[in-house]
């Protein structure tokens, strides 16, 4: 990250991201249409399902596929497990040690066993959704275009429950200890982007709304949202076409689709101190805890209801066209549009991650913390910033534990 | 007496996807013995806390795809006392080596507007191409029950009990029905490697070859009979051509069956 500061005026900012580009989106031309799920699984280790939910859905609306309903609700319910894991990592292992002075989760349980004890007994009950129902905890085997390989038994599934039962009480404690936390004033005022369906929280399927009148179809996708490629970055930065920056994640979801949580999510934000929105991204913390209860939550409903489907999957036969797909990733909207030949060849792929998405309004709220903190010395300044960036959880998290930050001031 | 002192582990990432680090995390039963067990002096998934090397035992996740990677790895070699390459990306280069087989400003330009931005490398290359690896651990991602074993031999000068042996035995072992045989589903897993205690075949599912290629496989018998079962050229070279692309065993089966749609 580098700042200039110019007679006591911030005039410039830019997080350089670092990771190698991978070129998946032209690696993916000429395979089949039925491989997205397992190749995009491998863009993020921390979120596959999300690449996996994104990519299937765009084919199979190429390909005029609709799910039956149960596969659908045991989708939303390998969605929840990941939610689950990705959340109680970030709260516990990247967030939470920022705010109470520790340099790593294992080092806060050298003084609080038992939290981290709890925390890593919560992360487990997400990955064992990922197990029971995706086959495995890192890049799941048993998602397939039209539903999965093999649908889990209600037997399989019973103990899982009972974990959830327990996973959503320590997931309310979270909310309850993460609340108490003291967070730095700001109040962004970025445009807040994010999936919304009428009848539950968004994570599978929804509209793309904002708070600034923005309500079209995952089709339109495109004709809203443009990505720029900066020199100073491998990641691609997203804006609104003639609006510019937004923002996508928990903040967004958590205001723009408040009514849809499961009431004891919403009862757990009121106690927390959180209104109908929040618009401090300190308090992501917050909101990330509040959506693990309400995954906790789904899931339980999820497995209660659940009928074993009569087949594990939709048939989804390749023809030409294109499609669009997103889902709520535990970092924001995740966007695939694939293009396919009537062979089910692909002829174009394009993906846009949560992290690109955010990357302009990271950059807007950093050049805000420098600006009003002007008087810290360089050391407090880094770690004032480092703590701002892990605010989004980008999918540079584990990078910005070290980030090279540099201050020029002229 | 002196005191015995606590081994350093250090975890580096090359150009990944960050899932096999993760799976040291995913240790939730086990992470805060081995927390107890070592000193964890570098490792920025988990903690923002650096120790200086050097280290008693580097985990390597990912491949080299960069200039500036390719002299970083030296450094990491140089501070590492045991270097352990783990996942399919440190130990075959990963899905990002399908760039091997290809012109890579092509793939730039599809991607970027600015191709002339990126500072990148013709290939993606596994750890030991470009320094001497103590062990290599298979999987995309890596087994966390595989890793911790690893981990465990290193701790203790002993050597890691993986074995090479394929998929199929895994099967037996879990008395599944052979899915090519029994449903004609095409699967890889009689020249895989075994150690994700056969998953796919779990499932229903053809493996597809997560842990790259076992000691001696017999790739040319499998790909008559994965054809003998309906699958055509490009579906049985894209088979060998994912995540493991450029393991030599995969790479010849891929390259033979792209010969043979020329000949056909």
């Amino acid at each position: 990250m580098h700042v200039v500061i110019t007679d006591g005026e911030v005039t410039d900012v830019r997080l350089r991201i670092y990771e190698p580009p991978r070129f998946f989106e032209a690696l993916l031309r000429g395979r089949a249409f039925t491989e997205p799920p397992d190749i995009t699984a491998r863009i993020c280790g921390i979120c596959p399902v999300a690449y996996q939910m994104s990519s299937c859905q765009a084919i199979e609306q190429a390909c005029g596929a609709v799910l039956d309903e149960p596969l659908r609700a045991l989708r939303r319910l390998l969605y929840c497990g990941e939610w689950i894991e990705s959340h109680v990592l970030h709260i516990y292992f990247l967030h939470a040690p920022d705010f109470l002075g520790a340099s790593s989760a294992l080092e806060l349980a050298r003084d609080h066993r038992d939290l981290v004890e709890k925390a890593l007994r919560l992360k487990k009950a997400g990955n064992d959704i990922m197990e029971i129902v995706g086959g495995r905890a890192i890049h799941p085997i048993n998602v397939r275009l039209g539903g999965f390989y093999r649908t889990p038994t209600k037997r399989e599934l019973r103990p899982l429950a009972e974990r959830l039962r327990w996973a959503r009480d320590a997931a309310l404690e979270t909310v309850q200890l993460v609340a108490g936390f003291d967070f730095p004033d700001l109040e962004i005022d970025h445009e807040l982007v994010a999936l919304h369906h009428p009848d539950e929280y968004a994570i599978t399927e929804g509209r793309v709304v904002s708070d600034r009148g923005l309500d079209i179809e995952v089709a339109e996708f495109l004709e809203h949202i443009v990505e720029e490629h900066v020199a100073h970055s491998t990641s691609l930065h997203g804006h609104i076409i003639e609006r510019g920056r937004y923002l996508v994640g928990p903040l967004a979801r958590y205001t723009l689709n408040y009514d849809q949580l499961p009431l004891v999510a919403r009862e757990a934000a009121t106690q927390a101190g959180l209104g109908r929105e929040c618009r401090n991204p300190f308090r992501s913390i917050v909101v990330r805890a509040v959506e693990t209860v309400a995954a906790c939550d789904e899931a339980v409903r999820i497995i209660e209801e659940y009928s074993e489907p009569d087949r594990p999957a939709v048939p989804v036969l390749p023809r030409a066209g294109v499609g669009h797909g997103a889902s709520e990733a535990p970092r924001g909207i995740l966007y695939h549009r694939y293009s396919i030949d009537d062979e089910g060849t692909i002829l174009e792929a394009d993906i846009i991650p949560p992290t690109a998405q955010n990357q302009d309004a990271i950059e807007a709220d950093l050049r805000k913390l420098v600006t009003a903190n002007l008087e810290l010395d360089d050391h407090d300044l880094q770690h004032l910033c480092e703590q701002s960036i892990r605010n989004y959880d980008p999918c540079i998290s584990c990078s910005t534990h070290f980030l090279d930050f540099t201050v020029e001031r002229r | 007496m002196a005191a015995r002192s606590i081994p350093k582990l250090a975890v580096w990432k090359f150009a990944s996807c960050d899932g096999c680090q993760l799976s040291l995390l995913d240790c939730e039963d086990e992470l805060l013995a081995v927390a107890g067990a070592v000193e964890i002096a570098h490792f920025l998934e988990a903690s923002s806390a650096v120790v200086e090397g050097p280290y008693d035992v580097s985990l390597v996740e990912g491949s080299v795809t960069t200039p500036q990677d390719a002299e970083r790895i030296q450094e990491v070699r140089r501070v590492s006392r045991h270097l352990v390459a783990i996942g399919a990306c440190a130990t075959a280069g990963g899905v990002q080596a399908l760039r091997n087989f290809t012109a890579v400003d092509e793939l730039a330009s599809v991607v970027y507007a600015h191709p002339e931005y990126l500072s990148t490398l013709e290939s993606s290359t596994p750890i030991s191409a470009h320094v001497p690896v103590d062990f290599e651990l298979r999987g995309c991602p890596v087994d966390r029950r595989q890793l911790l074993e690893v981990l465990s031999a290193f701790l203790r000068q002993r050597k890691p009990d993986i074995r090479t042996h394929s998929v199929c035995i895994e099967c037996k072992r879990r008395g599944n029905v052979c899915v090519m045989v029994a449903h004609g589903t095409g699967c890889l897993g009689p020249v895989t490697q075994a150690g994700c205690g056969a998953i796919c075949p779990s499932f229903e599912r053809g493996c597809y070859g997560c842990f790259g290629p076992m000691e001696t496989p017999n790739t040319a018998s499998l790909s008559a009979a994965l054809h003998r079962g309906g699958m055509d050229d490009g579906t049985v070279m894209r088979l060998f051509r994912t995540f493991n692309a450029t393991a030599p065993a995969f790479e010849a089966a891929s390259r033979a069956e792209e010969k043979g749609a020329e000949r056909r």
